[in-house]
């Protein structure tokens, strides 16, 4: 069947099988920040952004994604950059896997809610699995960049 | 996982329906719970054309479209407002944000999964199911019916003046729950609710009276004692019967206390 979606800003058409899983998608069109971890709906290191809310691209149809706009952490790389230094500064990636999710996510509950709390940003981040850190490295990271926003 | 051989989004509830009637067709909410079965599904229909993404409210009711997500009734205000934040205690603990993204009230209740929040919580409510052929069937008994082709049209929840509240226990935050406890108050009558027994949430009404009077420590603790002595608890690698038992008669004792204040009409 045919879709057609927008991709990072580009519109994309394809022809595609009707259970092609929207990760599936988005790699093959060359977003390989999206990445497989559980793909039973648990880990959340598949997120991506369809029409501004993060969802699990590993749990749906890229037929349903059609006609919608989806982001990746390809196209957020700025929006990214604001944040990501001050997690690395905490050494809260170990192997870093679980990253592009929880840099998806986070992207999510900062435009959701600027000035979150440390339980709501517990609370936001729960979906994202981190088999290497006890997420405290994150939180902080979070934490420390929101004070030196507050900071200026 | 399924495989899929066509996607339709239906464009009419009776287009949806009569698709459905195909025992190889299967209707799709959010596709997570479908997602990890296996087989073969001929065409997956899809509803999301059909508007019901939306929660409406008015002085009777709310009206909830199949398509509405977990995330929705957990940010909407009047019925978190109505149920005393009950919906979003229910919720906010499925797996995380992007999961509530997708995940469907439809689905969820169309499965009538023992473990299911969501079904405990509305089971609480004075809920119906709004079937496209059968049309309005109470929550309550449609929990125990059989799996048709049918299919969920919304889900309404008439107003009464009524308290409620939800707690569930679990391992972990995002863990399935070993109990999940929903209370309701409706105009004087007292209600428990238990899900994850680890079967089918089951019901007890307090018929007896007991908190008649009102609730202080004694009556809270003689209700707690008495919705736990008449439900029926399993065992199962999240908990044995006994430890839920135990926890029905914790979360009820705790939920009564805390709905000593408040009515919401
Ligand atoms: C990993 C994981 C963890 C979970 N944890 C919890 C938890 O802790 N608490 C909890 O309450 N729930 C939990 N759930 C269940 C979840 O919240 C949803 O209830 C479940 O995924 C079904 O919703 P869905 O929208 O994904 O439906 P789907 O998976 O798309 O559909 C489920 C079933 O309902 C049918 N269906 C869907 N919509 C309709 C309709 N409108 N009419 C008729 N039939 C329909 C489908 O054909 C299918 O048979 C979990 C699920 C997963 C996958
Ligand atoms: S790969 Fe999608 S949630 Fe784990
Ligand atoms: S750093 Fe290894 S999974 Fe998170």
């Amino acid at each position: 069947m045919d879709i057609q979606l927008t991709l990072n800003g580009k519109k994309i058409t394809d022809n595609i099988d009707a259970d092609m899983l929207l990760i599936d998608f988005l790699r093959k069109h060359g977003c390989l920040s999206v990445k497989r971890g559980c793909e039973t709906a648990n880990c959340g290191l598949c997120t991506v952004l369809m029409d501004d809310k993060p969802i699990l691209s590993c749990s749906m149809l890229v037929a349903r994604a059609s006609g919608h706009n989806i982001k990746t952490l390809e196209g957020l790389q700025e929006e990214a950059s604001e944040f990501v230094g001050f997690i690395a500064d905490q050494g809260a990636d170990q192997c870093g896997f679980c990253n592009p999710g929880f840099v998806m996510n986070t992207i999510a509950l900062l435009r959701e809610n600027p000035d979150p709390t440390d339980d709501e940003i517990r609370a936001f981040l729960a979906g994202n699995l981190c088999r290497c850190s006890g997420y405290e490295g994150q939180l902080r990271g979070i934490r420390a960049f929101l004070d030196s926003k507050k900071n200026i | 996982m399924v495989t899929i051989q066509k996607y339709v989004r239906a464009q009419s509830l009776e287009e949806a329906y009569t698709l459905n009637q195909t025992k190889a067709n299967r209707i799709i909410g959010g596709m997570l719970w479908l997602k990890m079965g296996s087989g073969n599904i001929n065409t997956a229909i899809d509803l999301c054309d059909l508007g019901l993404n939306t929660i409406e409210e008015n002085d009777e009711q709310f009206s909830i479209g199949a398509s509405v997500t977990l995330r929705q009734l957990e940010l909407h205000p009047g019925l978190n407002s109505y149920t005393n934040n009950a919906v979003c205690n229910a919720v906010k603990d499925i797996v995380g944000v992007q999961f509530r993204n997708l995940a469907t009230i439809g689905g969820s209740i169309w499965g009538r999964y023992g473990f299911s929040d969501v079904l405990t919580c509305f089971m609480a409510m004075d809920s119906y199911v709004e079937l496209y052929k059968a049309g309005l069937i109470p929550l309550k008994e449609f929990a125990y019916l059989k799996y048709d082709n049918d299919l969920i049209v919304r889900i309404i929840v008439k107003k009464a003046h009524a308290k409620f509240h939800y707690s569930s226990m679990r391992a972990q935050r995002t863990d399935f729950p070993i109990i999940a406890c929903a209370l309701s108050c409706i105009d004087g009558k007292y209600t428990a609710v238990i899900g994850a027994r680890p079967h089918r949430a089951r019901y007890v009404s307090d018929n007896e009276n007991i908190l008649k009077d009102g609730i202080d420590d004694a009556s809270a603790d003689a209700f707690a004692k008495y919705v736990a002595d008449n439900i029926k608890t399993g065992s199962n690698s999240r908990g044995s019967a006994e430890y839920r038992t135990h926890l029905i008669k914790v979360l009820t004792q705790r939920g009564i206390l805390s709905m000593k204040e408040g009515d919401n009409k």
